[in-house]
C-alpha cells in the first residue's frame, strides 16, 4: 500500500463523543424501554381509561347506583342500561363504575401504605443488620405462618365490613412480603462490591443508602407495588364472596361478582360484566408490572 | 448440617408455640362464643354446657389445660359437632384436600413449567405473547369466577363433568383446574423469566460455543438454575393449596379442611380453629423447611446459613 | 423420554381419563331400585335425637327415629310408635299405649322404658343437652335440669313394657304434637349404656324408624337403606336413600338440574324467578315469620306511635313480590297462617284478620307526626342492623328506600357477622334489627311466648304484664274456645303496641323432580321420606 492513498485525519476531541449515544438518566431509560413494551403501554392505557371512567363516568349516567325500581330488576342489557339492571333494579353500568372507585381505591390504599410500612420495616432491619434483622425477621415468620384467613376473618368480624376496616385488614397482611423484600434488597446491596469500594473511598452512610441502596431496590419495590393493587383487588374479591365486603348499598366489583355469581344461570350478564372489569384492570396492573420488571433489569439495556 | 437442622427445629417449634398463643388469645377476644345461638339457650343449659366444656374454668386454666393436650396429640373435642373431635375432623378433611391439592400443584407445575420453557425459548415471537397472556390471564380472574364459568360451560351447557361432590376423579376436574389456574400462571412467568436469565449467562454461552446441543442446555444446564425461584414459589403455594382453599370446596362441596375452618371461626369452635391453625402452621412451616433444603439440592453455591436468615 | 414429551403424555393421560370417568359416573342409574337423592342443608352437629338443636339433625333423625305420635301433611299428630293414648280430665295427665309389633333395628322390641330413659337423659344436667327445654313441658323437667330436683321427681314413667305414663308441667293441649319431635324420640338404652359414643358411628347406632343410616362422610353425603325391622316398613317404598350435604345454594341448584339429586331445598333468590318459569320449584308456606325488632328502650323508637309509623311505611306487597320472588306473604300480624282456630279446620290467622293496612304511607305520616316529628324531621340518626347476608341485605336495601322515600328519614343500614350480631341483637345493642322466628309446634303460643317479658328470645325487650298475663292464660287453660280467644286478645295488645314490625310469612321453596312421589312434609318444615320414592 502506497502511503499515499491515506490521509492523515486530525484527532478531534469532540468527534469521540459522537461515536457513543446520547447519555440517558437511569430513570429516563427505564421510561424509554416501559415505552418500547406494547403490552405494558396498554396497560397503562387502558388503566388511565378505567381511572377517567371512576371519576367521572357515574356523572354521565343518569341513575345513581343505588335507585331502586323494583319493576325492572334483573333485565338484561339493552339500550337504555346497557349494562342491564341488578336484583333490586339498580342500573349495573352505574354500579360498575361505582364499584370501581371503591376497587381501585382498595387497590392504591392498600399498595401504599403497605409500600410505606413494608420499606420501612423492611430497610431498617436490613440496615442494621444482626441482632435486630434476627428478631424483626422471626416477627415476620410467626406473623406469617398463621394462615391469612384466620386474619382476616378475625379482623373484619370484630371491625365489622366496612370500607375503613377493609383497608386495615389488607395492610396488615400485605405489608410482609414488601417488608422480606425490601429487608432481602437492602442485605445484598450491601454485600456488593461497589457499595464496599464507595465506603472505602469513604462515602458517608447516608450517601450510601441515598444514592445507591435505595435507587437499586426502587426497582423491586415499585414492582411490587404495583402488583399489590391487583392482588388487594382480587382479596377483597374473594372476602365479598364470603360475605365480608364493603356494606350495602356500596359496591366494590367483588360484591358485584359474588352477587351475579349466584345468579350465573338466570342473569350471567350480572356476573359477565363485573368479572371482566376485574379481570381488565388485573390484567392491565400485571402488564404494567411485567413491563416495569423488564424495563428495570438492567440487564437488558439494548 | 447437624447444627443448622436443630436449630431450624427449635426456632419452629418456638414458632408454633407463638402461634398457638396469639391464636387462643385472639379467638377468646372476639364477641360470640361457640354457644351463642339465634334460639338462647335457657341459663340453666348454658351452666351445663359450660360445665362439660371447661368453659367455665378462668382462661388461665383453660389455657394450660389445652396445652397440656396438645402435648399428647390430643386437639380437643369440637364444641359444635357433638360427637366428633379436633382430631377426627383433621383426619376426615385433610386427606381430601390433599389428594385435590396434589392433582391442582401436579397440573399447576406440570403445565406451568412446559409453557414457561417453550414462551423462554420462543422468546418475543408469537407464542412468547400468548403463553404470556393467557398467563397473566390466570393471575387475573378470581378462583371463584372461574370455577363459575367452568361449572356453567362444562357441567350446565356442556354436560361433560359432574357440578359438585366428591365422588371419584371425574369430581376432581374442575375444582382442581380452578385450583390450579393462578399458579400455574405464575409457575409459567417464572419459569420464563428464571430462564431468560440463566440463558443470557456467559456459561451457557461457553457450552453453546462447544457445540452442546440446544436441548441438552436447557435441560442439563439451563433448568435446574431457572427452577430456584420456581421452588421459592411452589413451596408456600403447596402449603397453601393443601390446606384447602375454601372457596373451591365450598362451590365444589368438597369435603376438605379448608372448608372447615372457614365454617368453624363463623361457628367459634374454639377448638377446631385452634387445632386446624396449628395444623397448618406446622405444614407451613415444614415447607419453608424443604424448599430450603431443595435450594441446597439445585444450587450447590448456596450455603444454608446464609439462606437460613430469609 | 424428554420431559417436555413426559409432561404432553402425562396431561394426555389425564384428560382422557377424566374423559372416560366423567361420561361414565354421569349416566343414570336406571332400575327399580333407584335411590331417592336429596340436597341436606348443612352437617349435622349429633345425631343423638337428645342432644339435636335444628333443622340439619332433623332431616336426619325424622327418617331414622320414629316417636310416639308423627305429623300428618295437615301437622296433626297421628299415632306412631304409640297406638293410642288417653287424656285425664285435668289435662296433666297422658297415657300412651306403644305398639307390641314396635321393634329397634337390631330387632330388640321397642320399650316404655326407651322412652323413659331417653327423655330422663336428656334432662339430666350431666348430658349437656341445648335443647333440654323442649322438655320442660313435663313435670319438674325444668328443675331436674337446673339440679333442683331428681331424675325419679321427674313425671315420665313406664308402668309396663308397653305403657308410658306423662305427667305435665301445666295443660296442654299440644302436647301430643310435641311428641312426634325430635327431642321426645326413644333411644336403645342397652347401646347408649354400652358405648358414649353411640352415636358417632353407623355401625353403634340402633334406631327405630323407617331408614337406617349405613354411612355417614361427613359434610358431604350419607347413605341410608330401609330398615326391614321397622313395624311400618311395608309402607316405606324406597329401599335406598341417599343425603348429600351441601351448603352452598348455588350449588344444589346445580346438582337439581344436573341430575345428581332428586330434592333440595332454599335455592338462591335470584335464580327463583327462572325456576318458577322452568316449573323446577314448589312455593309452601312456613310456619314463619319475618319482622324486625324495634329496641323499646332507646329512642325513638320507645313511641309506640313511631314504631307504627315506619311499620306501616313500608310496601310488602313490593318486597315479596320483587325482592324475595319466592310468594311469600305480606304479614299484617304477628302470626303466621296455618295454626287451628277454635273450630276444627279453621285458621288462627284467618281468624285473627289484619292489624293494619299495607303500605299505609298517609296514616304512617300523620303518625310520625304526631309523635313530633313531622315528615321525618327532628329524629336521631337510626340504624338499621342485620347479620351479613344477601337475602336480609336486599330486604334491608329495600326498606331503607322506602322509609327515605315514604317517610323523608334516611337510615342507615349496618351488618354484622352471624356471632357478634346475634350478641348484639340480644344486648339491645342497636335500633332496628332483623329478626325471625320460626314455630317449633303447631299452635299460636309458639309465636305469642316469644314476647314475653322474660323469654330469651324476646329480643326487643318489650315488657309488658298485661300481656304476660295473657299468656299465662292461655298456657294455663284446657278450654279450647278460652285458650284461643285468649290468644286473639293477646296479639291485639302486642300489635296496638307493636314492638316488633311483621314483613312477611316465609315460604319454603322446594325443588323436587316430578317423578319424585309419596313425600310428605308440614308447614313446620318437617320432611318424612317414608312413602317416598323415584319413579
Amino acid at each position: 500500500m502506497k502511503a499515499e492513498i491515506f490521509k492523515k485525519v486530525d484527532f478531534q476531541l469532540d468527534m469521540s463523543y459522537d461515536i457513543g449515544r446520547s447519555s440517558t438518566t437511569y430513570w429516563q431509560d427505564v421510561w424509554r424501554r416501559l415505552n418500547k413494551n406494547k403490552l405494558s403501554i396498554l396497560g397503562l392505557i387502558i388503566i388511565s381509561f378505567v381511572i377517567i371512567a371512576a371519576i367521572v363516568g357515574p356523572f354521565f349516567t343518569p341513575y345513581s347506583y343505588s335507585d331502586q325500581n323494583l319493576q325492572i330488576a334483573n333485565q338484561s342489557p339493552s339500550t337504555v342500561h346497557w349494562f342491564g339492571t341488578d336484583n333490586l333494579g339498580r342500573d349495573l353500568l352505574t354500579r360498575v363504575l361505582y364499584g370501581a372507585r371503591i376497587s381501585l381505591s382498595i387497590g392504591v390504599v392498600a399498595s401504599l401504605s403497605t409500600m410505606i410500612i413494608g420499606v420501612l420495616y423492611g430497610g431498617i432491619a436490613g440496615l442494621f443488620g444482626g441482632r435486630v434483622d434476627t428478631i424483626m425477621m422471626r416477627i415476620v415468620d410467626i406473623v406469617w405462618s398463621i394462615p391469612f384467613l384466620l386474619y382476616v376473618i378475625l379482623l373484619m368480624v370484630v371491625l365489622q365490613p366496612g370500607l375503613m376496616n377493609i383497608f386495615i385488614a389488607l395492610t396488615l397482611v400485605y405489608w410482609m412480603p414488601m417488608a422480606r423484600l425490601v429487608r432481602g434488597q437492602i442485605l445484598s446491596l450491601r454485600e456488593l462490591e461497589y457499595v464496599m469500594a464507595a465506603k472505602l473511598a469513604g462515602a458517608s452512610s447516608w450517601r450510601i443508602i441515598t444514592k445507591h441502596l435505595i435507587p437499586n431496590s426502587l426497582g423491586p419495590i415499585l414492582i411490587t407495588a404495583t402488583l399489590t393493587i391487583p392482588e388487594a383487588i382480587f382479596s377483597e374479591a374473594f372476602l365479598s364472596y364470603i360475605g365480608l365486603g364493603v356494606s350495602a348499598p356500596m359496591a366494590s366489583w367483588g360484591v358485584l361478582a359474588s352477587e351475579g355469581a349466584s345468579s350465573l344461570r338466570s342473569y350471567p350478564f350480572q356476573l359477565f360484566f363485573p368479572a371482566a372489569a376485574i379481570c381488565i384492570t388485573m390484567l392491565s396492573f400485571n402488564f404494567i408490572g411485567d413491563g416495569l420488571r423488564d424495563a428495570l433489569d438492567p440487564r437488558m439495556r439494548k | 448440617m447437624l447444627q443448622y437442622v436443630s436449630k431450624r427445629i427449635l426456632s419452629m417449634v418456638l414458632v408454633i408455640y407463638i402461634v398457638i398463643t396469639a391464636t387462643f388469645l385472639l379467638m377468646h377476644s372476639i364477641p360470640g362464643g361457640p354457644f351463642t345461638t339465634e334460639k338462647q339457650l335457657t341459663p340453666e343449659v348454658l351452666r351445663n354446657i359450660n360445665a362439660r366444656y371447661h368453659l367455665d374454668d378462668p382462661l388461665w386454666k383453660q389455657y394450660t389445660d389445652y396445652m397440656g393436650n396438645i402435648l399428647r396429640f390430643d386437639l380437643g373435642p369440637s364444641f359444635k359437632y357433638q360427637d366428633r373431635t379436633v382430631n377426627n375432623i383433621i383426619a376426615d378433611g385433610f386427606p381430601v384436600s390433599v389428594q385435590l391439592g396434589t392433582f391442582a400443584v401436579l397440573l399447576a407445575v406440570t403445565v406451568g413449567i412446559s409453557a414457561g420453557i417453550f414462551a423462554a425459548l420462543r422468546h418475543n415471537r408469537t407464542l412468547d405473547y400468548m403463553i404470556m397472556s393467557a398467563s397473566t390471564l390466570g393471575i387475573s380472574i378470581p378462583s371463584f369466577i372461574l370455577a363459575s364459568f367452568l361449572i356453567y360451560f362444562f357441567a350446565f351447557k356442556i354436560k361433560l363433568f359432574p357440578a359438585a361432590m366428591w365422588n371419584g376423579f371425574s369430581y376432581m376436574i374442575l375444582p382442581g383446574i380452578s385450583l390450579a389456574a393462578l399458579p400455574m400462571a405464575v409457575v409459567a412467568r417464572l419459569t420464563r423469566s428464571g430462564m431468560l436469565e440463566v440463558l443470557s449467562q456467559d456459561f451457557i454461552r461457553t457450552a453453546r460455543a462447544k457445540g452442546v446441543g440446544k436441548r441438552a442446555i436447557v435441560y442439563r444446564h439451563a433448568l435446574k438454575n431457572s427452577l430456584i425461584p420456581v421452588v421459592t414459589y411452589v413451596g408456600p403455594m403447596a402449603a397453601g393449596i393443601l390446606t384447602g382453599s375454601f372457596v373451591v370446596e365450598s362451590i365444589f362441596n368438597i369435603p376438605g379442611l379448608g372448608r372447615h375452618f372457614v365454617t368453624s371461626i363463623y361457628n367459634r369452635d374454639y377448638t377446631v380453629i385452634l387445632g386446624i391453625t396449628i395444623f397448618y402452621s406446622a405444614l407451613i412451616i415444614i415447607f419453608n423447611f424443604l424448599v430450603d433444603v431443595a435450594y441446597v439440592l439445585l444450587d450447590p453455591r448456596i450455603s444454608l446459613e446464609k439462606k437460613g436468615d430469609n | 423420554m424428554s420431559l417436555k414429551k413426559l409432561c404432553s403424555l402425562l396431561l394426555a393421560i389425564t384428560m382422557l381419563s377424566a374423559f372416560v370417568i366423567g361420561c361414565s359416573s354421569t349416566a343414570s342409574k336406571v332400575g327399580v331400585d333407584k335411590p331417592l337423592r336429596f340436597g341436606q342443608l348443612a352437617e349435622p352437629e349429633t345425631l343423638d335425637p337428645r342432644l339435636a338443636t335444628g333443622q340439619p339433625e332433623m332431616q336426619f333423625l325424622l327418617q331414622m327415629y320414629e316417636g310416639l305420635t308423627t305429623y300428618d301433611a295437615n301437622n296433626n299428630a297421628v299415632p306412631a310408635a304409640a297406638e293410642k293414648w288417653d287424656v285425664s280430665q285435668d289435662g296433666l295427665t297422658y297415657t300412651f299405649h306403644i305398639r307390641k309389633e314396635a321393634k329397634w333395628s337390631n330387632g330388640d322390641p321397642i320399650t316404655a322404658e326407651d322412652f323413659e330413659y331417653a327423655w330422663k337423659t336428656l334432662l339430666s344436667p350431666e348430658l349437656g343437652s341445648r335443647y333440654a327445654e323442649m322438655l320442660f313441658y313435663v313435670k319438674n323437667g325444668e328443675a331436674y335440669n337446673s339440679g333442683k330436683a331428681k331424675a325419679e321427681d321427674v313425671g315420665v314413667k313406664a308402668i309396663d313394657n308397653n305403657t308410658l305414663e306423662v305427667t305435665l308441667q301445666e295443660p296442654t293441649p299440644y302436647f301430643p304434637q310435641l311428641t312426634a319431635c325430635y327431642s321426645y324420640f326413644p333411644v336403645h338404652k342397652k347401646t347408649v349404656e354400652a358405648d358414649p359414643n353411640w352415636a358417632s358411628d353407623p355401625k353403634t347406632m340402633v334406631t327405630n324408624g323407617p331408614f337406617t343410616l349405613t354411612n355417614w362422610v361427613h359434610n358431604e353425603k350419607a347413605e341410608f337403606v330401609k330398615n326391614e325391622n321397622y313395624w311400618d316398613s311395608s309402607k316405606v317404598k324406597s329401599k335406598k336413600l341417599e343425603f348429600a350435604i351441601v351448603e352452598n345454594n348455588t350449588t344444589r341448584v346445580s346438582l337439581f338440574e344436573n341430575d345428581q339429586v332428586d330434592i333440595t331445598l332454599n335455592p338462591p333468590p335470584s335464580e327463583i324467578e327462572r325456576l318458577i318459569k322452568e316449573k323446577e320449584v314448589t312455593i309452601e308456606p312456613l310456619l314463619a315469620t319475618y319482622y324486625y325488632d324495634f329496641n323499646v328502650n332507646k329512642a325513638p323508637f320507645d313511641n309506640p306511635k313511631v314504631r307504627k309509623a315506619f311499620t306501616l311505611a313500608i310496601d310488602r306487597d313490593a318486597i315479596v313480590s320483587k325482592v324475595t320472588r319466592a310468594s311469600q306473604k305480606p304479614a299484617a300480624a304477628f302470626v303466621p297462617i296455618g295454626l287451628p282456630d277454635m273450630e276444627l279446620g279453621s285458621d288462627f290467622r284467618k281468624a285473627g284478620g289484619h292489624f293494619y293496612k299495607d303500605n299505609d304511607i298517609e296514616t304512617a305520616k300523620k303518625l310520625l307526626a304526631e309523635a313530633g316529628y313531622p315528615d321525618g324531621k327532628g329524629l336521631p340518626p337510626i340504624t338499621l342492623l342485620y347479620n351479613t347476608h344477601e337475602g336480609h341485605k336486599a330486604i334491608a336495601e329495600a326498606i331503607q328506600e322506602m322509609w327515605k322515600k315514604n317517610l323523608g328519614v334516611q337510615v342507615e343500614l349496618e351488618n354484622q357477622e352471624w356471632k357478634v350480631f346475634i350478641k348484639s341483637r340480644a344486648a339491645g345493642d342497636y335500633q332496628v334489627a332483623r329478626d325471625g322466628w320460626t314455630g317449633d309446634f303447631p299452635d299460636p303460643l309458639t309465636f305469642l311466648s316469644l314476647l314475653t317479658s322474660n323469654n330469651g328470645n324476646n329480643n326487643s325487650h318489650w315488657k309488658n304484664s298485661q300481656f304476660d298475663q295473657l299468656i299465662k292464660q292461655a298456657k294455663s287453660t284446657s278450654d279450647l274456645a278460652a285458650r284461643i280467644k285468649v290468644m286473639h286478645d293477646a296479639e291485639k295488645l302486642l300489635m296496638d303496641e307493636m314492638p316488633v314490625m311483621p314483613i312477611y310469612y316465609y315460604t319454603v321453596d322446594y325443588m323436587i323432580k316430578p317423578n319424585v312421589k309419596g313425600l310428605v312434609h308440614t308447614v313446620t318444615d318437617y320432611i318424612y321420606f317414608k312413602e317416598a320414592y323415584v319413579e
